[in-house]
């Protein structure tokens, strides 16, 4: 072993049976850090893993949206437009969606309405989400009924309950069939939602928006990829604010490490008056209590990440869903997928550790350029 | 677009950092003024003890720039989704015109900071403060670039904004904002690969001459800023073209992501490091006149000019067998192949 190594060794050995001699002082300090380093793990894996599971979702939607506006406000689209757009070259198909939302007055909650084209409903039947069944307790074969717009009584048969597996984006759906959804809302045929337009080449998809601009001016476009954007910003946003709002723990604990670091007792002043005495130089004293610095960080970070970890894989992050997932009376049960990013674990460290060492190295030198006669006296 | 972690964290460590070298600078100054090893004073001897804290603040504030030179490529990466036409890094970074500033002065800061690390360390292998003046003197040089830094940084993201669907209804969201282009200039990769053979090899030569002769460190300094140099156009014009596989594509960041092994890192590490101890062993080498350094400096020297050539080695190592294990051929054996087969030369 080369004589770096050895001396690092000694050193590390040295600062492992010191902090083990002030066991109080040293665990105190190490919950308080591993406290810090798990609420802050737990905001960046939580909104990390709900931004992935978005991405995910919006993977499959398709790339361009087109809604009509009236007087500033989105409207039914006639299907007559559907032609203009896939006179477009590059259009790979337009179809027109019907979907809304329903207020169900015994449920206190607001579903979300889709006709799926694929497999089709038949007239009707319904297929509820995990969330529906749960409000409703509803099984297959029981019945539902709603009041249509003109207030005539509208009857559904549930058929099938969607499988939680999807409770992200299903849990309030309610999927009927095209005739049931305009008897229900009184749309006239002809009249859609919005169309979903699906794009073969990618790069085409800015130049495809543009022409369908051009051809029908009074339509919103919507590109997959804005949504997306769109998406992306707000969680940083959310992650940013809880972050700043964090920022005054941050503080608070690097006030408390460079209280502790400075607090030093008679027995450590007097050790560090020892070691000076047979031969340690003030460079050889700071390092040590650097590295006693660094042991304490990175077990601190370790544990704070990995209870973080089980906090928002396996217990649903508790602490922090209401303001980093938003609300809702039918919100998803759901359990996210266990995501780590390198990004994200490097950012923690500049949060934590950062302020840490910073806030001990006065206090640390202070410690360092003790004079052995003053203190072995 | 402050609130995003990453961005927090950056602004942060160069905030702290900033703080911390600016407020060593009238220590500085005051070392400058009157220093005297001679003296005994206690003024003298708070001196002394107040150069321990500098020296330590100093190396924790410049590890945090050079984590955060990595810190600030990796996140400009993840940001590329935010803006519309950017596919990576380089997209993320020409949104607006302090991106490219902030990475160049990242980079300077970085050497810049290698540099500084390498004199403090020289000089503590002295029993008498030999640097401590030209030390002193380089943190006064450090602090203004490292501002400098922070603030093009600050730009940088204060002028960031998302291309993000507003509550308006405009009714095309994309339409006006400028698309963000990945494009990158470069030269032609035969010239790219060429020079960097040519300067590799002469780096060698250097380095070889120096581990023989003891002298020659600041030439093979310089030649290492060269080289660096150099082999960033290389991996620009050829050397990254060769990890996709396609012609057009030249972006020195994509070779980080996962979808490529990472491979990047394999390349810059060794290189920044290379080129870090050139530098160190270039500051080593005028330090050997000193009569308590006549020992230590050059024994640095050697080993830091040394690791530097290993550095170097490996690049070129590693460069090889990327463009040996690619299925891409960029450069025909033209000339010789046509007269060969006798075809128009």
């Amino acid at each position: 072993m080369s004589p770096w190594l050895h001396k690092q060794r000694n050193l590390l050995d040295f600062t492992l049976s010191s902090l083990s001699r002030r066991r109080g002082k040293t665990l105190g300090m190490m919950a308080v850090y591993t406290s810090i380093v798990f609420v802050l793990a737990s905001v960046m894996l939580f909104s990390h893993a709900i931004r992935r599971e978005a991405a995910t979702v919006l993977a499959k939607s398709p790339e361009v949206l087109v809604q009509r506006m009236v007087a500033g406000r989105h409207d039914l689209i006639p299907a007559r437009y559907l032609d203009a757009i896939k006179g477009v070259r590059g259009v790979q198909s337009a179809e027109g969606r019907l979907w809304g939302y329903l207020f169900d007055p015994a449920a206190a909650a607001n579903y979300t309405l889709m006709v799926p084209t694929n497999p089709r409903i038949e007239p009707g039947k319904v297929v509820i989400g995990d969330g529906v069944v749960r409000a409703r307790s509803a099984d297959p074969g029981d019945l539902m009924s709603f009041r249509a717009h003109d207030g005539a009584l509208v009857q559904f048969k549930v058929d099938k309950t969607i499988s939680r597996d999807s409770a992200l984006v299903s849990a309030d759906l309610f999927l009927v069939a095209e005739e049931d959804f305009r008897r229900l809302f009184g749309i006239a045929p002809g009249l859609f939602t919005d169309l979903a337009i699906s794009v073969r080449n990618p790069r085409e998809v800015t130049k495809i928006a543009e022409k369908i601009d051009a051809a029908l001016p009074d339509t919103r476009i919507i590109l997959r990829d804005e949504i997306l954007r769109t998406y992306e910003s707000v969680f940083d946003w959310r992650e940013g604010m809880l972050l700043v709002l964090l920022a005054g723990s941050i503080l608070a604990f690097a006030i408390f490490s460079w209280e502790k670091a400075s607090g030093l007792s008679a027995e450590e002043r007097r050790e560090i008056g020892i070691l000076k005495a047979v031969g340690w130089e003030t460079g050889d004293v700071i390092r040590l209590k650097m590295l006693e610095g660094m042991v304490v960080s990175l077990s601190a970070f370790l544990i704070g990440y990995l209870l973080a970890y089980l906090h928002v894989f396996h217990f649903g992050a508790g602490l922090f869903e209401p303001v980093l997932k938003g609300w809702a009376v039918l919100y998803p049960k759901y359990r996210l997928a266990p995501f780590v990013d390198e990004l994200q674990v490097a950012t923690l460290f500049f949060f934590t550790v950062f302020p840490y060492t910073i806030a001990t190295v006065v206090p640390i030198w202070r410690a360092a350029i003790v004079d052995p006669d003053t203190v072995m006296r | 677009m402050l609130f995003q972690p990453a961005i927090i964290a950056l602004l942060l460590a160069s905030l702290v950092g900033t703080l911390m070298v600016a407020s060593s600078v009238p220590f500085a100054v005051r070392v400058l003024r009157s220093w005297d090893t001679a003296s005994g004073s206690e003024r003298q001897l708070e001196m002394e003890k107040r150069t321990y804290l500098v020296s330590t603040l100093l190396v924790v504030v410049l590890l945090s720039e050079l984590a955060s030179l990595i810190l600030f490529v990796f996140n400009a990466d993840r940001m590329a989704s935010l803006f519309v036409g950017a596919m990576c890094a380089v997209g993320t970074l020409n949104v607006n015109d302090f991106g490219f500033p902030t990475l160049y002065l990242k980079i300077l800061v970085f050497f810049a900071a290698a540099g500084w690390l390498a004199l403090n360390h020289v000089d503590s292998r002295g029993f008498d403060y030999p640097l401590v003046r030209v030390k002193y003197g380089a943190l006064i040089a450090l602090a203004p670039v490292l501002a400098g830094a922070a603030g093009v940084q600050l730009a940088y993201f204060l002028g960031l904004r998302a291309d993000v669907i507003a509550s308006c209804c405009s009714t095309l969201f994309s339409g006006s904002t400028q698309v963000t282009s990945d494009k990158l200039a470069a030269v032609a990769p035969e010239a790219a690969l060429a020079a960097l053979a040519a300067i590799l090899g002469l780096v060698m030569l250097i380095g070889r001459r120096v581990l023989s002769s003891g002298k020659g460190g600041v030439v093979y300094a310089i030649a290492s800023l060269v080289a660096f140099a150099v082999s960033l156009e290389a991996v620009v014009a050829a050397i990254s073209v060769y990890v996709y596989e396609l012609p057009h594509h030249h972006c020195p960041f994509c070779i980080l992501k996962g979808e490529y092994g990472h491979v990047g890192y394999a390349l810059y590490i060794p290189l920044f490091a290379a080129a870090a101890l050139g530098l160190a062993g270039g500051i080593a080498q005028p330090a050997a006149r000193i009569p308590s350094l006549a020992e230590a400096a050059p024994r640095i020297m050697r080993r830091c000019v040394k690791t530097s050539m290993t550095g170097f080695g490996l690049f070129g190592a590693i460069t090889i067998w990327l463009i040996w294990r690619s299925h891409l051929i960029l450069i025909e054996q033209s000339p010789l192949h046509l007269i060969l087969s006798g075809g128009q030369p």
